[in-house]
């Protein structure tokens, strides 16, 4: 059961949260100038990473808050979590950009 | 029977209390602290089972969790339970244990016969046959189900309850051996918050088993000093008779305790608590203590009962006071087996010979063994061994230099005990459980702890410390180690290791497979002794391409026993990295996987069952509806009065009066279920400006308006009646089963994507009871309960809100309709929603007020053509499905799912379609989810065009009505389809969905 | 050597040391015809119906660990073909149907077990949907019926059927031809027959790019070397994403872990598999003795192949609450996989934007019992380069234009 750190509340059990899928997918501004095809994207086309993953959980049964979380879907190590709206840290290779 | 292998002193037990029990009916004696196993082997009784496949009678081999032979059932009826290894069972007073998988007994049992045909059933001979003819396969299964499987299952639900503890701690030690006692006294000491858990019944782990000394004392003297001192510090838990079930992510462990299994079934009913808890620990740093398990040799016929490991040979004569036998021959590969020589020989175990497969062993417990005058034959093996029900003697021969061939002078040795030892595999299995890696130590051949991203660190022999005074001191160190890790600094010096008598061992020789006098494949060289798997099955393995360690467990069932291969797998793996010329690694790694031990199911399930299974809701009038006789629907967690029958009703009856009621006088329905959500924020109408599909920006206040939600991929979602309660203020409703999910997912959308909107949620679901009167009588009886709301139809408009005081209490009432009739929905806050029901129900009495439920409020609205999301919609349906359009916004730019819907597909004509349906026959109610076809045919295929969503048989209109989904529907006005049922077939005429007062008409009265 | 009961019988005259190796272990040629990605039970179907049905045998299988050691060795085995919509109905029937003769067309005992598959309704929600579900799947021509609470109890008498239960139950769809079949057998069976056509199964060979020149696909990278082939499916469950992304591809897929376990055999009590949809468990027992049970995905993105024990917890209370007798009886392993998993809950056989290349994948929990009729399709959309009518809705096209076919959106939740 993975330990995820609640932005707000701390380090919490999994059993509190509710997965979200992949972290900062953009409503686009305009959904009608888009093709099909663009608007397929938008709606179903996910990265699926295998390694750093940065996705959204929302602290349901606890402040109900949304976050962003950065996980290495491999082995599950939690690398970063950061508020909504925030950048997150690194590059995404894992580890605050560190090699 | 007397306990003739007892010896005379010595043991953990407590000779003062002597205890009865069973074994396949026949009774014997044994004291407190024995093992069903130590007890069993008191008594001399040395068929225990018989294996899985071939039926062999077995024997004890082991003396713990590794145990592959000793399975028992416990008990009988409802307290019963399969599969349990004797050597794990505690004994207490009125134990009663059976034999599993023989019949009609240990004795004598027909399965053995498998045992004649051994030869044509090699590993996976069933892949290559029972294929002709193809139809018989069910049969031949039968039989071979009825072979298989171990215990019998409860017949019975069970009476125990379990239950479950989560629990953090800075340092969590697995193991209560040398190892464990030491991490777990050194990181209590630095203050850290410990929880220590060992399986067995007391501490100690192998201090237990064997004469060590430490100081100079007996060694359980300072296991007992270490857990009296343990006891003392606060912060430490310590938890005996609990194994740790698995390792996973983050550092959480499973543990299994048993907190009542040592006790007889009616003392456990009289004791409070559960049988057993599950603990589930988040623990900072873990230690695995969990030591190592002996492997065996592979050997010629090394599964006869009196074979068997030489750690628990010790175990039984030195920690349960018990001689596994009379005469024995040690086989080994390495020198703690002579320890274990040692100790039989104290304990009056005559010694034939140990035969050691390594050419003059020079380890000073040999040395020992020599001085006390046991012949040590060196450079031999055992290649034979005799006897059926109890080894009778063994052949020993000279071993080659290349340890293929067993050949020259044999001799024979008479003997009752064959104890056997290949070295030790290190009990790595929580650690691989939890991802780390394994490495390879060849001298040795253990898989030992290697690296893991966890905060996790091996001691003792897990991590393969051979010598006690390594183990403790890897044990402190890995204390101190975890205890810092926690900001825990140790104050002053580390207290010194004490004192051991340890001495140095010599190297092991690995002859994986001992030779016989027959080739192998002549030969039965058990590998798993569960699952009778052979070295030879080993070899058919490798031969046919069945080589990695996944394919080599999978096609001979090696490891796949109730024991898990704890004695089997490493042996399994080396025979085959030597039939394929590679290393061990080379073949792979055993992948462990939890649990260590089997853990019950109803202890997973912990109170999660029966009426705790998911939680229920009632709303504040439920009791009332039960009284009134209603029977429920669940909706989700809710119940829901779905019909009030009376005497001598059935449900049609009971829904034709309650609908003819509320079209006719007054019906009263609960409504309180419905999902409600406050929403507040001066850009309240811009959130629903988005969400719904509708425009929302002009309502104003004191207005009601119906909203239909959709996904972003343009299918309805949910919908329902939203209403401005004042500037920036509204209240939505929603279905009662999507509740939730709507509130979370305004959130998302208000969190994730429009932060800049100033809106704020609140789920009011449970805040207020409401109570929907509706039908001709019901604005009439609305006036009598109320002095301030007007309720004139021009004064309090359809949709449209008036809050008010109705029987004394403040009310929000709701002019809405979900019947098409004049209709009110009253909420009050719910610890009012009794009384008002009752006011209601008084006032309304002489309108003949009638109750009604789910079913007559599904008939009503389907009467006018309302729909139900996710009755009639399914996730796939568009508001232009479902004859919708009406309400999707033209003007807005923009709302969530507006772009799916000019996709190519979402946008064709011929969808499907919400359409109504008219049986030919009027009083012919069609089945919902009866499929629908244009064209019938003979038999099927055929093509199906929709689906009948809602039917019902309305007294009202006086025949059958329902709702369908067909394809191209709106285009169908007028024509046949037809409903192809089991045994007949429906025609029936496409129609418009509104079926009574199309005008609307009644909603004004 | 055909194997038979006679082969077995002469084999064992000589102690077994005559069996030839089940399938060879060959050196990768430098190029194929074509080259199937993922050696797992849908891609070694794939060679052999290449080879079988469209007579292409130059074919290699590459397989980064072991030949079925992914969902196909990790699956609670069961095979059913009752599915709601059409298309589903027919490719899953196919593969039924398929499955039903291939102990004999592979001689290989893949123990066919079809013992029934019911699903259970606890509530008249379920009801409704059993009904309409079964009333499709009778018309798709598939047997399929409905089962009210005391046939149900009949069938099952261990069942809980209590109508005070948490989680009564009202009723259950039975799919007679549905059961069980041996997951390692159906991947050494497939394999052992690919092989005998010629198809080169290469194992500890794992793919690191596609390779391409232009618009179209001329081979991959591996571990041992490039391998050029014309054509390149990939079918590799749990990772159908990561192989895409070598090509450029973007798919709508997820990958979640997904957990099963199995309790100590016991004698027969559990003849038919059950599944509750409601309640996110389904159990069987195997022919070993074991209970198998398996439970709902873990809620999110993983290809840790270990999911999280709190669903495992709720799988088991809801298992204990259908059937209270197997509250002491005891779990002995556990274990995860990898699945990937599409928005419409149905998977992809379809064409890509790379010319030669072809994609199987998104099965989601589900993928065992479209085993054959899965590596059939597939073998045909790349023999032929277009699907077969079987496959053609499962295309990657449908989520732009929107034609999804939704198995799970039947499953919504009512008033």
């Amino acid at each position: 059961m993975l330990s995820i750190p609640c932005p707000w509340c701390g380090p919490r059990d999994e059993t509190e949260y509710s997965y979200g899928g992949e972290a900062h997918i953009v409503r686009p501004e305009d959904p009608q100038a888009l093709s099909d095809r663009e608007w397929a994207d938008y709606l179903f086309m996910r990265a699926n990473t295998k390694g750093a993953h940065r996705e959204r959980w929302v602290h349901s049964h606890g402040c109900r808050r949304w976050f962003n979380v950065e996980r290495n879907t491999a082995t599950n190590e939690i690398i970063a979590v950061y508020k909504m709206g925030e950048s997150p840290p690194g590059d995404g290779t894992g580890g605050d950009g560190a090699p | 029977m007397t306990q003739r292998q007892r010896l005379a002193k010595g043991g953990r037990i407590d000779r003062t209390r002597l205890l009865s029990f069973t074994f396949d009916g026949r009774s014997y004696k044994g004291y407190a602290g024995d093992t069903l196993a130590s007890a069993l082997m008191a008594n001399g009784v040395s068929v225990l089972g018989r294996s899985f496949k071939y039926h062999r009678p077995r024997g004890l081999f082991g003396a713990g969790a590794e145990e592959p032979n000793a399975i028992v059932q416990l008990e009988e009826g409802p307290d019963t339970i399969p599969n349990l290894r004797a050597t794990q069972v505690e004994l207490y007073d009125g134990l009663m244990a059976s034999s599993v998988n023989a019949w009609p007994g240990l004795d004598w049992d027909i399965g053995e016969i498998n045992s004649l045909f051994s030869r044509v059933l090699p590993a996976g001979f069933y892949y290559k046959t029972f294929m002709w003819p193809a139809s018989f396969w069910m049969k031949y299964e039968e039989v071979i189900r009825r072979a298989a499987g171990l215990g019998r299952c409860p017949e019975h639900p069970d009476p125990d309850t379990y239950d479950k503890m989560h629990a953090h701690c800075d340092v969590l030690v697995v193991g209560g051996g040398p190892a464990g006692l030491m991490a777990a006294l050194t990181a209590g000491k630095a203050g850290a918050r410990v929880i220590l858990a060992d399986e067995q019944t007391e501490f100690g782990g192998a201090l237990l088993d064997r004469r060590n000394a430490i100081d100079g004392k007996p060694a359980a003297d300072w296991v007992a000093a270490a857990v009296a001192e343990l006891e003392a510090m606060e912060d430490v838990r310590l938890l005996p008779r609990t194994h740790a079930a698995g390792y996973y992510e983050h550092n959480f462990l499973t543990l299994l305790e048993r907190k009542t299994d040592h006790l007889h079934p009616v003392a456990r009913r009289r004791t409070p608590g559960p049988r057993q808890r599950l603990w589930k620990v988040r623990a900072a740093q873990v230690v695995l203590a969990t030591g190592a398990i002996e492997r065996p040799l592979v050997f010629a016929d090394n599964d006869r009962p009196g074979v068997m490991l030489a750690s628990a040979a010790q175990t039984y004569v030195n920690r349960y006071g018990v001689k596994p036998g009379s005469r024995a021959v040690v086989f080994t590969n390495n020198d703690s087996a002579y320890a274990a020589a040692m100790d039989l020989h104290d304990g009056g175990v005559d010694i034939a010979a140990v035969v050691d497969l390594r050419e003059n062993p020079g380890g000073a417990l040999v040395t020992e063994a020599r001085g006390k005058g046991i012949t040590v034959l060196d450079g031999r093996a055992v290649v034979a061994t005799e006897g059926r029900k109890r080894v009778q003697a063994v052949d020993v021969a000279p071993l080659s230099a290349d340890g293929r061939v067993a050949e020259g002078a044999h001799r024979r040795f008479e003997c009752d005990l064959v104890l056997v030892s290949g070295g030790w595999n290190p009990a790595v299995h929580l650690f691989s459980h939890a991802g780390g890696k394994l490495s390879f130590e060849p001298d040795r051949a253990q898989f030992l702890p290697g690296t893991t991203p966890l905060p996790c660190r091996a001691a003792g022999s897990a991590s393969g410390d051979i010598q006690l005074a390594q183990c403790l001191a890897n044990g402190q160190k890995a204390g101190e180690v975890a205890a810092a890790a926690n900001g825990f600094r140790r104050r002053g010096r580390l207290p010194g290791i004490p004192q051991c008598d340890d001495v140095a061992e010599g190297p092991m020789r690995h002859v994986w497979q001992v030779p016989g006098r027959k080739p192998a494949a002549q030969l039965k060289q058990f590998v798993d002794l569960q699952h009778d798997v052979t070295a030879a099955d080993v070899h058919l393995a490798a031969r046919e391409g069945y080589e990695s360690v996944e394919h080599l467990k999978r096609y001979t069932t090696l490891g796949m026993g109730t024991d898990q291969g704890k004695t089997a797998n490493i042996n399994g793996l080396a025979i085959m990295a030597e039939t394929l010329g590679r290393d061990i690694p080379g073949v792979g790694t055993t992948t462990f996987r939890p649990p260590y031990t089997p853990v019950t199911l109803g202890a997973m399930a912990g109170r999660d069952v029966g009426a705790l299974a998911d939680p229920v809701r009632r709303t504040p009038m439920h009791h009332w509806h039960e009284t009134a006789g209603a029977l429920f629907e669940d909706v989700g967690q809710w119940k829901r009065p779905w019909y009030y029958p009376k005497q001598g009703e059935s449900m049609q009856d009971a829904v034709d009066r309650e609908c003819l009621a509320t079209r006719n006088a007054i019906g009263v329905l609960d409504a309180t279920t419905l999902g409600k959500i406050d929403i507040q924020g001066p850009d309240a109408a811009e959130l629903l400006n988005r969400v719904y599909t509708n425009a929302w920006s002009k309502l104003a206040v004191g207005r009601c308006r119906y909203g239909l939600m959709l996904g972003e991929d343009g299918m309805v979602m949910d919908d329902g009646v939203t209403t401005c309660l004042g500037e920036n203020h509204y209240l939505m409703t929603t279905t009662t089963g999507n509740a939730a999910r709507v509130m979370g997912w305004l959130e998302e959308w208000l969190q994730t994507e429009w932060p800049d909107l100033k809106v704020y949620l609140n789920s009011v679901s449970e805040y207020w009871a409401t109570i929907a009167i509706a039908g001709p009588f019901a604005r009439e009886l609305l006036a009598e309960l109320t002095d301030d709301i007007d309720v004139a139809n021009e004064a309090f408009p359809f949709m449209s809100l008036r809050s008010g005081t109705v029987a004394g209490i403040p009310a929000r009432v709701f002019r809405i309709s979900f019947t098409g009739e004049v209709s009110f929905e009253i909420n009050v806050p719910s610890t009012y929603g009794l009384a008002m029901w009752n006011a209601v129900m008084m006032a309304g009495e002489k309108y003949g007020i009638t109750p009604f439920g789910t079913e007559t409020m599904h008939v009503l609205r389907a009467e006018k053509g309302y729909i139900i999301v996710g009755q009639d919609t399914d996730g796939t349906i568009t508001p232009g499905d479902l004859g919708m359009d009406w309400i999707v916004s033209k003007k807005k730019p923009d709302f969530i799912g507006k772009r799916s819907l000019s996709r190519q597909d979402t946008a064709r004509s011929d969808r499907k379609q919400l359409v109504g349906l008219l049986t030919e026959n009027p009083s012919e109610v069609l089945p919902e989810g009866g499929q629908i076809v244009a064209i019938v045919k003979d038999s099927p295929p055929m093509d199906m065009i929709g689906h009948v969503t809602s039917s019902y048989y309305s007294a009202n209109l006086g025949r059958s009505i329902a709702l369908a989904l067909v394809k191209g529907g709106h285009d169908r006005l007028g024509k046949s389809v037809y409903v192809p049922l089991e045994g007949r077939t429906v025609k029936a005429k496409v129609s418009k969905t509104v079926f009574f007062d199309p005008e609307g008409e009644r909603l004004n009265g | 050597m055909k194997y038979s009961i006679f082969s077995l019988v002469r084999n064992a005259l000589g102690y077994h040391e005559g069996w030839p190796r089940a399938w060879r272990s060959p050196d990768p040629k430098p190029e194929y015809d074509v080259v199937i990605v993922g050696g797992g039970g849908h891609g070694l179907a794939t060679a052999y119906y290449l080879a079988k049905e469209h007579g292409i045998t130059n074919v290699a299988v590459l397989e980064k660990g072991w030949l079925g050691g992914g969902n196909t060795g990790r699956n609670t085995t069961i095979i059913r073909s009752n599915y709601l919509w059409d298309e589903s109905a027919h490719l899953y029937e196919h593969s039924l149907k398929l499955y039903e003769g291939l102990s004999q067309d592979i001689n290989y005992n893949i123990m066919l077990s079809q013992r029934g598959v019911l699903n259970l309704a606890h509530n008249l929600h379920d009801l409704r949907e059993l009904s309409r579900r079964v009333n499709a799947i009778r018309l798709n021509g598939i047997d399929s019926e409905i089962l009210d609470t005391a046939q149900v109890k009949a069938m099952v008498p261990i069942l809980n059927a209590s109508q005070q239960s948490r989680y009564p139950v009202l009723g259950a769809s039975l799919q007679k031809r549905g059961g069980v079949a041996r997951h390692d057998a159906v991947a050494w069976g497939l394999a052992r027959a690919a092989d005998a056509r010629g198809v080169d199964i290469i194992q500890q060979c794992e793919v690191t790019g596609i390779v391409r020149d232009g618009g179209k696909v001329t081979g991959v990278e591996t571990t041992r070397g490039l391998i050029r082939a014309g054509k390149v499916g990939i079918v590799t469950a749990g990772h159908t994403s990561v192989l895409a992304a070598m090509a450029g591809i973007r798919l709508p897929i997820e990958s979640h872990p997904l957990q099963a376990l199995v309790s100590e055999p016991i004698k027969p009590v559990l003849h038919t598999v059950v599944m509750s949809n409601a309640v996110h468990a389904y159990v069987s027992q195997s022919d070993r003795g074991e209970l198998v049970m398996g439970a709902g995905i873990d809620g999110y993105n993983g290809y840790s192949q270990r999911g999280s024990i709190p669903v495992i917890e709720h799988m088991l209370a809801s298992i204990v609450e259908l059937f209270p007798i197997f509250s002491r009886l005891r779990m002995m392993r556990q274990w995860g996989g990898i699945v990937d998993t599409c928005p419409d809950a149905s998977p992809i056989i379809s064409k890509t934007p790379v010319d030669g290349l072809y994609i199987n994948g998104g099965w989601g929990t589900g993928g065992f019992k479209a085993t054959p009729g899965s590596g059939w399709v597939f073998a045909h959309t790349i023999a032929q380069d277009r699907p077969h009518a079987l496959n053609a809705a499962f295309n990657l096209d449908r989520f732009t234009s929107g034609a999804l076919v939704d198995e799970h959106g039947a499953a919504a939740v009512a008033h």
